[in-house]
């Protein structure tokens, strides 16, 4: 008999059929009766003075109920850290980025309250912008925010073993400045929501990623306690990180108008509004220094980062956090220094995407280790082979590896007939690299960490099965439920997910981070084993034998060893809830992988709970003579411990694949002075079906201790693995390293014409 | 405001539409078809895509006051939960959905695609689905998905 009945099969999505019908409904589908529609009024200017807003002409525009400004919040401000809570629900004082909210109207459909919007007249001084990081640090340059350093938003200094030792003890140092792009999350569907404010507290149907985030901002501006707030989660058009997994100005004032009107209120962004306001990943810098023995062994790497942030701090500091403490793996790393720094411009957010952190300085540290290795004529393989993890593995920061796929993950991709195409493309352009990647899984932050789940027991012996993590697209809910029905020995359409209502849900730190599978998968096993646990006390009382020895499984319970002693699920339950007693039978679980704290200040110890390890390959054909590169091919040799749905994986991998890709080939913000020049889906071009590599995905199976059934996370390594491939099989097809992302056309044009001279 | 006819999903409807009305907006919010999704709002990513007088079009991007006198289909005519279209049949299969918002365009795009080109190659599927943007995905299980309808199609004698 096979171990498991529906943990790692390839079972559809639970809500497949909801979304292949259209009947999911998502935030902007929702309404209620006497809803109003809420817009905000944008700054066109990235730093400006506000002098005086007249919003008279506006209030008494008919259809108009409502209108805001920033200082109807009283100064409440929000932010990752209470020493960094700088950002106003809208601008107050002065506008720092384009677009930037300034006030808002509330009126009785969305014509009027964007004609009305356009009513509110607004002085400003515009004031001198800094728009390129470095010249923000300058002494004498702009300040964004006032009493703000040299536009130092965050710093950070990781120092571990002796790199200065290390360097004199290489056979080869070298030092090199590489770039990561402006670029961003790119989910289709915009933020949105609808608010109502009424006696009871506030309801909000929103488009939220990590909905208890937005419960917990809603609890502080409005000042009510946490059991007023009720954040219910409709279908979620994907996340990825940053602008959904935080509150938005929307948000905000949608309540604040729903509590003076009576009303609910509801909003939806544009797409020029997510282009232009919207957080994006972090642009970097990365002065990267790497040392290397003559045999390839890996002996020391120094970086300093700045990290352009924007105009406030976000999330920006474990930004920087995870771009230094990821960049010990996933190779053996004996001496490493980091300096980061994170600094205030006039331009929109840097928040967190998928692969947070360590896109931009594992792209750095990997190019440059490849570099070195060409240098000493060792191969791309060898070098990667040489220095790669295995486990179990301490970092010298003390990341601590149990499982790792990573050689067995190169040797695969070794014995492919890709690889053996690399260094073969002559002058057809054509070109194969390689590279390798680690994220983490699990992610921890300071506070609050743990996953919880509820199992309701019904009477006829279904499920309803309650948790706070949220499915924005990656199938966590389908996974989940696998799960619950796996422990208690049921069917998939047994188990009820309900999603997110904070009134009725167990608290949920949120989706970000690879957290959910790994830490809500293990609250959910542990809820589905206290089900277990009180029904076999009614089993036992019925066949007066020990509960322990009773066994649940095909939708029945039964005395282990005697078959005999058996009854369907339905009738126990029955037994249990109804007949019998009227028992509740309620099962809780919590996570407890991975709580012990880590060292913030120096960097030290685990920010995640696992360890995921990607190798990869990328077939490039680069036009010589226009610069124009597109990927082919690509091969994924994937450890995320077992694959929990190998179906759900090998696609999480595969968007995750076509994200990191648009990152290196195509997506970019053109700013000019603070302004998006690009904000439209055909200028911020991201990929198509018609620009897509062929991707297969292999797995590499491990038994990861710290995950349910050996689980590890899927998708955030892959973003970091894609740019490095791309790029190695970019030189390998054109001869030329690129060291600044995205690597466009004209980039490569450029460079080619360069190489010729 | 102007009085126009439309067959929609089979169905005829009498409507009185604004003359900046899009048939998006007619679609959603007259209608209560909400299965036809706003992206852009711009005719860039196809998620608002149906099928006018047999045509996909981006419904963002016609006027209501067009549609008078034509036949549309959105995802809500393609086929139900309890009749799936083996579009639709082959996306729940074979992963065709991740967090589902381009998902009714792509199917409806999906299903034009076959009714015009019953046997299409993998490089015709791509093209096919240029008009429709997917950020979750990366394409691979939705052109899976559509190779899989065809052959779905093909075997029940309906292409």
């Amino acid at each position: 008999m096979e171990k498991y009945s529906v943990i790692g099969k390839s079972v559809p999505r639970v809500d497949a059929v909801q979304k292949a019908t259209g009947d999911a409904k998502f935030a902007a589908d929702l309404s209620l009766p006497g809803m109003l529609w809420c817009k905000i009024l944008r700054s066109p200017h990235p730093h400006a003075k506000i002098l005086n807003i007249d919003t008279g002409q506006a209030e008494s525009h008919p259809g108009v109920k409502a209108v805001c400004t920033g200082k109807d919040f009283g100064g409440w401000t929000w932010g990752f850290m209470p020493q960094t809570r700088d950002e106003p629900p809208l601008a107050v004082g002065k506008v720092r980025y384009q677009g930037e909210g300034v006030a808002a109207v509330a009126a009785v459909d969305e014509e009027t309250a964007e004609e009305a919007a356009q009513l509110i007249r607004v002085d400003y001084e515009e004031l001198p912008g800094v728009f390129d990081p470095e010249e923000a640090m300058k002494p004498g340059a702009p300040a964004v925010h006032d009493h703000v350093q040299n536009n130092q938003s965050w710093e950070f200094h990781m120092d571990f073993g002796d790199v200065e030792r290390a360097f004199e003890e290489s056979d080869i140092v070298r030092e090199d400045r590489f770039e990561t792009g402006r670029v961003m999350t790119g989910y289709l569907e915009p933020p949105a929501a609808v608010a109502q404010y009424d006696s009871n507290g506030i309801t909000l149907w929103g488009a939220k990623q990590s909905p208890y985030f937005v419960y917990r901002h809603m609890a502080a501006c409005f000042n009510l306690p946490l059991n007023k707030i009720r954040i219910i989660q409709p279908f979620i058009g994907a996340g990825f990180g940053g602008t959904k997994n935080d509150s938005v100005a929307g948000d905000f004032c949608s309540v604040l108008f729903s509590k003076r009107t009576g009303r609910p209120v509801k909003f939806v962004y544009n797409m020029e509004e997510v282009l232009k306001t919207a957080r994006r990943r972090h642009n970097f810098i990365i002065h990267s220094k790497m040392g290397m023995k003559k045999d390839g062994t890996l002996m020391a790497i120094q970086q300093k980062s700045i990290a352009e942030g924007g105009a406030y701090t976000a999330i920006g500091p474990l930004t920087l956090y995870l771009s230094g403490a990821l960049t010990t793996l996933p190779y053996k790393l004996p001496n490493f220094r980091y300096d980061a720094y994170r600094i205030f411009t006039n331009h929109p957010v840097g928040a967190a995407m998928r692969g947070h952190g360590a896109t931009h300085t594992r792209f750095a540290a990997e190019v440059q280790m490849d570099i070195i290795a060409e240098e000493l004529g060792i191969d791309a393989m060898e070098v990667r082979l040489k220095n790669a993890v295995t486990a179990p593995h301490e970092t010298i920061n003390k990341v601590t590896v149990k499982s790792c796929g990573l050689t067995e993950g190169l040797k695969t991709l070794r014995n492919t007939e890709l690889w053996h195409r690399r260094g073969k493309g002559g002058a057809s352009g054509r070109g194969v690299g390689l590279s390798a990647a680690s994220y983490l899984g699990g992610a921890r932050q300071l506070g609050h960490q743990s996953c919880a789940a509820v199992i309701r027991l019904c009477e006829d012996g279904t499920v309803n099965y309650l948790t706070g993590a949220t499915d924005c697209g990656q199938g966590s809910d389908t996974v989940l439920i696998q799960i619950v029905a796996e422990e208690m020995g049921l069917r998939m359409e047994d188990v009820s997910i309900k999603r997110v209502d904070t009134a009725v849900t167990p608290c949920d730190p949120g989706s970000y981070g690879s957290r959910v599978t790994i830490l809500a998968g293990m609250a959910a096993q542990r809820a589905a084993q206290d089900v277990k646990s009180q029904l076999a006390q009614f089993a036992a009382n019925e066949w007066k034998v020990q509960p322990g020895d009773i066994e649940f499984r095909d939708r029945k319970a039964f005395v282990k060893d005697r078959p005999e002693l058996s009854m369907s699920f339905e009738k126990l339950s029955k037994i249990a809830c109804y007949s019998r007693s009227g028992a509740v039978i309620i099962g809780r679980g919590y996570s407890q992988y991975g709580l012990e704290r880590y060292d913030w200040d120096k960097g030290l110890g685990n920010p995640g709970t696992s360890y995921s390890f990607t190798a990869q390959l990328a077939e490039v054909k680069v036009d010589l003579e226009t610069g124009v590169a597109r990927c082919e091919n690509t091969i994924l040799a994937h450890d995320c411990g077992r694959p929990l749905n190998p179906l759900n994986v090998h696609a999480q991998n595969q968007g995750g694949t076509v994200q990191g890709l648009g990152q290196t080939l195509y997506e970019e913000f053109l700013m000019d002075q603070g302004i998006t020049r690009n904000a439209s889906l055909t200028h911020y071009k991201m990929p198509l079906s018609t620009d897509v590599p062929n991707i297969e995905i292999i797995d590499i199976i491990t038994q990861d201790p710290d995950g349910p059934y050996g689980a590890k996370e899927a998708s955030e390594g892959c973003i970091v693995s894609t740019p490095t491939a791309v790029v190695s099989a970019l030189k390998d097809a054109t001869g030329i390293w690129f060291k600044t992302l995205p690597v466009t056309p004209e980039k490569i044009y450029w460079a080619l014409q360069k190489k010729k001279e | 405001m102007k009085h126009i006819e439309i067959t929609i999903n089979g169905k005829r409807e009498e409507l009185d539409v604004a003359p900046s009305e899009t048939l998006l907006e007619m679609i959603r919010e007259k209608l209560f078809l909400t299965g036809t999704k706003e992206g852009c709002g711009m005719g860039e990513c196809g998620a608002c895509t149906v099928v006018m007088d047999g045509v996909t079009v981006n419904s963002c991007l016609v006027l209501a006051a067009e549609a008078d006198g034509k036949s549309i289909v959105t995802i809500e005519g393609v086929g139900t939960a309890e009749k799936l279209h083996p579009v639709q049949e082959a996306f729940v299969k074979h992963g065709g959905s991740q967090c589902g918002f381009c998902t009714p365009g792509m199917i409806v795009s999906g299903t034009y695609l076959l009714k015009k080109n019953p046997r299409p190659t993998e490089e015709e599927i791509r093209e096919g689905l240029a008009g429709n943007f997917c950020r979750c995905t990366g394409y691979t299980k939705i052109i899976e998905s559509v190779e899989a309808a065809a052959k779905m199609m093909g075997e029940g004698g309906d292409s």
